[in-house]
Order: structure tokens, then sequence, then C-alpha cells
């Protein structure tokens, strides 16, 4: 690299070098994993860990085929980011083979395919996710009760063993999430009230995060901290988690007014699933996110409303990973048509009229 | 039955569309390409004759014909070829364009004797002189086609790389391909 | 039309956009007073063009004595600058020298060999600035040689030339001096705040213009008081305080800081009524009309953590900047780059042997623990270079497109509206050198230009040569009809 002709701009502006931003998301995801792992005991970590260190693994031999440096890359901590939001987006007993394919997904098809980190047209663990629900649906719906680490109920480590990697089955745990409870119970003519008659639900359990669910995605408000914290660290910006968890409460919120019968209210929405994270983790991935903060409240609105139509009226039960997919695929065209005004022109770009009385 | 209406239906389908492409093929003939005259347009037009045709129009003809590089005209340098290659949709590599240090020719005046002869075959008047006088090369006007110096007779003519001074020095593209970058 | 409502909200909403706060570094030099005798070097080295235009024309030769402040070469077309000797001495050349520039390429430059007596010729004399006309004054500043010292080096005289025709309703003295690091407008307007402000007012009388503000940033508040002890007796001075950042002194900014009015892209602020100078160059323009001294000196700012004992020195035009450094205690060994004015803006250097021009306002040795440099990575768009643009461009996309070669939708996200105030470089993780990318896209774009109209020129000159030879070819035709009609009818 020429160095010799360089313009300046020398200074230690890059407080946030590449690394140290991944890291500090690792970081505020934390307290949603460790909940995770201590609410679905030792099969999850098993996932947990084998998901994580294939993605790496993937990412290394990629790097190795690409002939690029794979020390620098490696130490960038994206493919350990991928990985780790791969895995909180699983069923938490799900096989091993589960989490080394989509990590290989999401590495190999998501991201190295592109060209590697920065290059990605869609969100690397999403597409694994989803790629995983369509292939093996069974094993993407296969939820586990919570089982806390150290109680009665819990599987020790060896028989952890057996549901992570030897294909014992899950039955006496089976359950289901609470947004895919909701929606076989109304496709089955019940309305809401009936389908939480019997209280397996409540709304501070899916806050809190003790209900079935994705490995990290069931405590929403542990999410939210973690989202909340990155904020203040300015690693992400408002724009987009504001923009989308607006957008489904306030869909949630008229369409629970027109019927609550048939149509879950606002806290529900925002409280289970895949919301949350979506709106502070995933949603927000720069590589696959408008750059201009306009274009992020857009993307933002928009992955909120496909969010919800999915969820209300589409053939699964859970629509983040699609709705974040399918907005990456706009994201090319927002960054194209929403840019910022730029100083001295109007918004289509033309320049400003000179004020009266000059030529 | 159906099979054979399905059959029946795509043939003539197939036929009325063949048709109209052949009649439109001929009555919507364009006699002479447009395209030539355009790239013609975009070339120097000073007939010097360096990329090995007779001149510009025979030039603008073989790029259309696909039968030159977008490449071809010294004198438009990078800048003409990338043109080129982007009016045909051309795949070209520059790197070859790029190599060319822009040149400029220059007349000794330790040996001009004033034939005039340069400036009689010179496509753009850069020289300037008269008979008996010492010729000068009006840089601004130069293409370097070097045609001067084929027929200069005592080899007073040359060309030399145009100096890089401040005002035409420019920042280089940066290289990031160290990195990976 | 609700739409456009909102926008302009939007706009009154937003006058500043982006900037950034980069460590001020100023620490070194801010305290400390101007060092007023720093000793007369060997050789003074004047390039022919030290300002936007054209260059200067000399009228000296080798070997002519020259006194201090004498022309050596006057300002040739409408913008351009004369240069002037720096002390008294011999002209011992006019020959290329390498130019304070990224490049260091040469350039025409007077060299001067001083006699040690420093003697002053008899100049313009004394004047009373306010008895003088706006052409008069404008005249008294053109044969001063005065360029915008803040770093445009913008000719002055033409700039004020300009404004009393296009009547100009606000006068912004840049006080601003948002680079890190610099601190010679600070410490000026510290120690000669009352000059200053006679230079403000000589500018208002010569532009007939009704008031002028002093924008001054928050983290200088002793000039600030200096200056507004010193401006408070003349009302139509006002002193004001603009906050701390990173491109604050970008003068579209300032205009939109300070009177709310936004400058039309491709125009000036003259466009909507006011003229910025620097607070140098108006201390300069009280030197000339009122004394009618010739820009022969400068305080530059010699700082960086390869400087011993940092500070500001008022130094003859000419000094080598090596020598500045070697005064300040420089250390080359530690030294991992030069930087000639401020590190955001400012030019990177090959060398410092090269010499102190009138846009020169620091000289920067910094240490490899300041510069940090690292390897760029790849783009994670994180758009960290979006919120810092003061323009509202989208450099990270613009970066791209420039590195796929594809210039002309770069110009479509605003190239051309970049004012490479390397705040996108300056934030951005990956380390990217944003602003060198636009810098060669503009360049190059320049290039295009120029090989398009090189083109149409030689399209047109070819032309002429056909029809030129077609006529001599008819005129032979015609003198051989002739001929033969004659030798028919003989």
């Amino acid at each position: 690299m020429s160095k010799v002709y360089l313009p300046v701009a020398p200074l230690t502006g890059a407080d946030h070098p590449v690394q140290a931003i991944m890291a500090q998301v690792v970081l505020a995801l934390v307290p949603a994993t460790a909940f995770g792992l201590f609410l679905f005991g030792w099969p999850a970590l098993y996932l947990f860990l084998t998901t994580v260190l294939s993605a790496v693994l993937f990412e290394a031999v990629c790097l190795k085929l690409a002939g690029k440096p794979a020390s620098l890359f490696l130490l960038d901590g994206s493919a350990l980011l991928t990985g780790w939001l791969l895995a909180l987006s699983l069923p938490p007993w799900a096989p091993w083979w589960i989490g080394v394919t989509g990590a290989g997904l999401a590495i190999i098809v998501g991201k190295q395919i592109y060209g590697g980190i920065g290059q990605n047209l869609f969100n690397p663990a999403m597409l694994a996710r989803v790629a995983l629900l369509v292939s093996f649906p069974l094993e993407m719906t296969t939820w586990a009760q919570p089982a806390p680490l150290f109680s009665g109920q819990a599987p020790g480590l060896l028989q952890a063993l057996g549901i992570t990697f030897g294909g014992a089955g899950i039955d006496g745990f089976a359950s289901a999430t609470v947004i895919g409870h909701a929606k076989t119970e109304l496709s089955q003519g019940k309305t809401l009230v009936e389908a939480f008659a019997n209280g397996q639900f409540g709304l501070a359990g899916a806050w809190l995060g003790w209900i079935p669910g994705s490995l990290g995605e069931t405590s929403a408000l542990l999410v939210a901290v973690g989202g909340v914290w990155l904020l203040r660290k300015r690693i992400i910006t408002w724009h987009i988690p504001v923009s989308l968890l607006a957008t489904v409460a306030a869909l949630a919120t008229v369409f629970h007014l027109i019927d609550g019968d048939r149509y879950l209210g606002p806290l529900w929405h925002l409280g289970a699933g895949g919301v949350m994270l979506a709106a502070f983790f995933i949603a927000t991935d720069y590589v696959t996110s408008p750059g201009s903060p306009k274009g992020q409240l857009i993307f933002g609105a928009g992955c909120g409303l496909l969010i919800f139509v999915i969820r209300t009226w589409g053939g699964f039960p859970e629509g983040v990973g699609f709705a974040v997919l399918l907005m990456n695929a706009l994201t090319p065209v927002i960054d194209y048509y929403v840019r910022p005004r730029i100083y001295g022109r109007d918004y289509k770009g033309k320049p400003l009229k000179l004020p009266e009385g000059k030529e | 039955m159906y099979i054979l209406f399905a059959v029946l239906s795509l043939t003539a389908l197939g036929l009325a569309l063949g048709f109209m492409l052949g009649a439109a093929a001929r009555y919507f003939k364009v006699e002479d390409n447009p395209l030539v005259d355009e790239i013609e347009k975009m070339m120097p037009g000073s007939q010097c004759g360096q990329c090995g045709y007779p001149g510009c129009r025979p030039a603008a003809e073989a790029l259309v014909a696909g039968k030159a590089s977008a490449t071809l005209c010294p004198p438009g340098g990078k800048a003409l070829a990338e043109q080129l290659a982007s009016k045909l949709s051309l795949d070209i590599d520059l790197a070859g364009v790029e190599d060319q240090v822009p040149m400029v020719a220059r007349v000794s005046e330790a040996t001009c004797i004033g034939c005039t002869r340069c400036f009689k075959v010179c496509p753009t008047d850069a020289i300037v002189g008269a008979p008996k006088q010492i010729h000068a090369v009006v840089a601004d006007a130069c293409i370097a086609c070097g045609k001067c110096v084929e027929v200069c007779p005592t080899e007073c003519l040359g060309m030399q790389p145009i100096k890089t001074t401040l005002r035409n020095w420019r920042w280089a593209k940066p290289d990031l391909a160290a990195a990976g970058a | 039309m609700v739409v456009l409502d909102i926008n302009a909200l939007w706009r009154r909403r937003s006058k500043i956009r982006g900037g950034v706060h980069p460590e001020p570094r100023k620490e070194s030099t801010a305290d400390k007073p101007i060092v007023t005798d720093f000793p007369l070097p060997e050789r003074l080295y004047l390039p022919l063009q030290q300002h936007l235009g054209q260059p200067a024309e000399p009228v000296v030769r080798a070997g002519d004595k020259v006194l201090k402040g004498q022309l050596l070469a006057a300002s040739r077309g409408a913008v351009s600058a004369s240069v002037h000797a720096s002390t008294s001495g011999t002209v011992a050349g006019i020959e290329e020298y390498p130019a304070p520039h990224p490049s260091g390429l040469p350039t025409p430059t007077i060299v001067l060999e001083p006699d040690g007596e420093d003697r002053w010729i008899e100049g313009a004399g004394e004047a009373d600035p306010f008895s003088l006309t706006p052409e008069e004054l404008c005249a008294r500043v053109d044969q001063a040689g005065i360029v915008g010292l803040g770093g445009a080096a913008f000719p002055s005289a033409m700039k004020l030339n300009l404004g009393w025709r296009t009547r100009i309703n606000t006068l912004i003295i840049n006080g601003g001096e948002c680079e890190p690091y610099l601190t010679c407008d600070d410490r000026l307007m510290r120690e000669r705040a009352a000059e200053i402000v006679e230079g403000v007012r000589i500018m208002l009388h010569g532009l007939q213009c009704p008031t002028a503000l002093i924008a001054i940033e928050d983290n200088k508040p002793e000039a600030y008081a200096a200056m507004l002890d010193a401006a408070k007796k003349h009302g139509r001075i006002e002193v004001v305080q603009v906050p701390s950042l990173y491109p604050m002194g970008w003068e579209k900014n300032l205009v939109t800081h300070l009177t709310g009015k936004e400058v039309p892209a491709g125009g000036r602020p003259t466009d909507v009524g006011v003229l910025l100078h620097n607070v140098a160059t108006a201390y300069a323009v009280q030197r000339a009309v009122r004394y009618g001294r010739p820009l022969i000196s400068r305080v530059v700012t010699v700082s960086g953590e390869a400087v011993e004992a940092p500070r500001n020195v008022e130094a003859p035009l000419g000094t080598l900047l090596s020598e500045l450094l070697a005064f300040c205690g420089h250390k080359p060994e530690r030294t991992a780059r030069y930087v000639m004015g401020g590190p955001m803006m400012g030019d990177h250097l090959p060398h410092v042997q090269v010499p102190l021009v009138k846009r020169t306002s620091g000289i920067l040795a910094l240490t490899p623990e300041e510069i940090q440099a690292a390897d760029a990575r790849p783009c994670i768009r994180c758009g960290r270079c979006v919120s810092a643009c003061p323009v509202g461009l989208l450099p990270l996309e613009m970066m791209t497109r420039i590195r796929a070669g594809q210039l002309d939708a770069a110009v479509s996200f605003g190239l051309r509206d970049c004012i490479s105030c390397s705040s996108c470089s300056y934030v951005c993780p990956s380390r990217i050198p944003l602003v060198h990318y636009f810098k060669y896209a503009s360049g190059e774009l320049m290039a295009r230009q120029q090989a398009q109209q090189k083109t149409e020129q030689t399209n047109r000159l070819a032309e002429e040569k056909r029809r030129r030879l077609e006529r001599a070819k008819q005129a032979a035709a015609a003198r051989k009809a002739q001929a033969s009609a004659k030798e028919d009818a003989s």
C-alpha cells in the first residue's frame, strides 16, 4: 500500500475499530444468552458451542481458500457474532447438525460467496435460519419447555449429550411458542381468550423469558437491555429499533382494538418471539441495512410491517427471518433513492434558489 | 384432444411471432449503422492513422464490427477507451492503456532546418513556423501522433513524455489490495 | 405541498449537520506567547505561486539587491497575488524548488540571500484607512499580496472587490480554528486583538457593509474575552461564540450557523450576502492598509509530539519548514509524518525542505503513536461516515462506486459537493481513506474533462486543416483553369 500519498486524517478517530464494535455487540448479547443457556440447560449449551465454533471454523476455511490473511479477518469477530446470533435463534434442544448446517449456510452461502465481510446482501444468520426452517421444519419447530439448569426436570450432562448429539427425542419436553400456539388455536376456530385460557402462557413470562422459544429470544427484557446499552454506546442508532418496534406495536394495537379475539395485542407481539432480537441486533446489522438515517427508518418500518403481516396472516408462526431478508433485498434500492439532503441542494439534488434580489 | 389443441395453438403462435420478427427486420432495417457515426464523433478526428486504419471513420467501422479493440486509439487515451467501451458495452482491460505516458512532440532547435515537412503532415496544425525558420510545437494542440517524426529529414523531432507539474499532478487511486479491502 | 413544508422545517432544525469531535491537542501551544525573534535564515525560498490562480510574474533578476518588502514578483491576471522580499538581501536566483505540496514536485521559486540588515523599503506609507475609498483600499490590499491565511489562499483583494460590488450585508470573520493542534489564530486573537478589530473595521469600510460577526469556537475563552474587549467600542462588530465542532470553520457551516441562510450548491457565501475572512487575514489587511506593509511573514503553529518545544512562531515567508522545526526542537527519528496545516485538511509532506508559504498555518511533526497508521479493512457499512458528513453525503456509497471505477455514479451521489474535510475518514472504523478516494476521483474527473476538451479541440483543428487544404486545392484548380483559359484565349 502506498503510504506516501495518503492524505492525512491521521488522528485516532477510529475509537471503534471493527473488532471493538463486534466485541461490544457480543457483550450486549451476553445477558440474554446467559439466561437462555440457564433456562434450557446443557443441550442448549452444547448446541450453542457447536454453532459458534463451526461458524468460526467455516470462516477460517473460507479465508484460507480465498487466500486472505486469516488472522486479520478472523480476529474481527464477525464470524463469531454471526454464529452467536444464529445460535440464539435456534430451538435450544435442536440436534447438533442443525447448528453445523446453519453455521455453514450462514458463513459460506450467506457471507463468503459474496466476497466476505461487508459484501453480503442478506443477513447471514437470518439466511441460515430461514433456510433451516424451510429445509428442516420439524427440528426447527420443536421447542423445549423451560427446564433450568440444576432443576429437577433438567436433563443431566449425559442425557443432554444424547439430546444434542445422539438423536434422542425430546417428546417429554416438547411445547409450542406463544405465537405458534396462538396461531394453531386460531386456525382451529378458537378465540384468543380460549387459547390462553389454560394459563400456560403469561404476559410477564413472555417478557421475562420463562416460555418455550428460541435459545436467546425468550427474554425480551434482557435482549432489550443489551440493545439499549448498544444505543448508549453509539454502536447502533435508534432509527431501526424504534421504527421497527413502533410499527409492530402500532399495527398490533390497531388490529387488537378492531378484533381482540383474533389479533394478539402489542405487548404480546413485542414480548414474544424474535421481535426484540431483530429490532436491536439483527435488523441493525450494518452491512445489510441502509446507510442513511431516513433509509434506516424506512427499513425498520418495513421489517415491522412484514413481521406483523407474516405472523398474523402468513403460513409460518414467526416472521422475523423472512421479514429481515425481504427488507435486506430492498436495502440497495433504499440506499439509492433515499439519500440525505446535500448542503445547498434540495431533496431532488437541485441547487437551492438564490434569495430574492440576487441573480 | 387437449394435447392437439395445445400443440396447434403454440405452433400458430410461434409462426405468427416469427413472421412479425421477419417483417420487422425487413421493413425497419437501418441502412447505415448510426453507431458508426456516433463513434466517429467521439474519435479525435485527426485521421492520424496510429490505430492501423486509414482514418477515424474506418476505425469506427472496425470497432462497430467488433474487429478492433476499444483501446485502439492512442491519442484518445484511456478516457476515450472507456467511453468507447461503455458505448459498445465491451469489457476492456485498461491496464495496458494506462501504461502509456502522455507524450508531446518537441523540436530540437539545433538541428531543425526549417523544411516545413512536419507541419504539412501535422493533422492538428500543432507545429508552427515558416520555411527556413526553426519550427516549434504548440504543446496544447499536439496529439502525439508521431507523423512529424516520420517525415523529419534531420531527426530533430522527437516525442517526449509530458512532464508532471503541480498543475497536472493528481492523486493516485488508493491501492488497498494488500489488506484485502 | 405538505412534503416541501416538512423539508423546510427539517432544514431549520438541523442547521449544522454531522461533524466530529477530534481531540483538540492544542494545549501544548495555546498558552505560550508567539515567538517574534525567530533568527533570520541563511536563505529564503519564495515560490511564485503561493495562492490560487495565476502564478506571479518575477520583476527581479538573479543578482539584484532588494530591500525588505520590495516587490519581487507582481500579480498577473484577475486572480493572482504579488510576492515580496521577506527581508533585505540579494536575489540568488529564480529556479525550480520543491513546493510545500504532497507530491513534492518543484515549482518556480525566487531564492533570496539575506544580508542580515533587514532594511525596509520606502513602501506605500502610512494612511488613514477610513479616509480611503473602497477602490484605494482594495488596491492597497492587492499591492500587499494578501491571500486568505486560513488555508484556502484565495487573493483577498479579489474577494474584497467582489464584496463591495455584490452588496454584502454581513462580514464573518472566521476565528473558529477547528483543526486540531493549530493555535496560531487563537494566539493572534489573544495578543493582537486591537489590530484584528481594526482590520475588520477596515474591511467593513471597504465593503460598505453594515455588520461584522467574529466567530470564535467556545474552546478558546481567552481569545473570546480579548476580542470582546477590543470590539466593545465598535457597535458594528459582534463577537460570537460557536460550538467546538469540526468542521465548524467550513465557511458555509459558519454562514448557516450564524445567519440561518444556506449557500446554494455551486455558489459562494456572497450569493447570500455574506463574505468570510480569516482573523489572520484581517490582521494582515490592517498592516497593509494602515502601514503599507506587504505580507512577508506569518504566525505558524509548530507542533506535534515529535517537537520538543512546540509553539507559535512569527517567521518570514520563505523560511524552510525544517528550520522552523529545528528551532522548536524537532526529533526527526521520532517523526512518522509531516503535515502542513491541520491534521484533518492539511497536506501530508514527503519532506520538510520546503518553504513556509502564505497559507501555511501549521507544521506538524507527528509520531507513530499520534497517527496510528493502520491498514484499511473492508467497509462494513456501519454508516458512521454518513452521520459525520457535514454536507449530507453518503461517503460509503461514493467510495464503493469510485473503487469500481464508476465515477459518474459517484458524481450522482454528490462527489462534487464533497469539501474534503476528512470527517468521514476520521470516524471510519475500517480505516478506509475515504477522502483519498474522493480526491483521486475529482482529479480523474478533471483530467477526463481536459481530455474531452482536447479531443474537441483536436476535432476542430483537424477540421480546419481539412478545410484549408480543400480551399488551397480549389484555389489551385481555379488558377489552373484560369491559366488554361488564358492559354486557350491566346
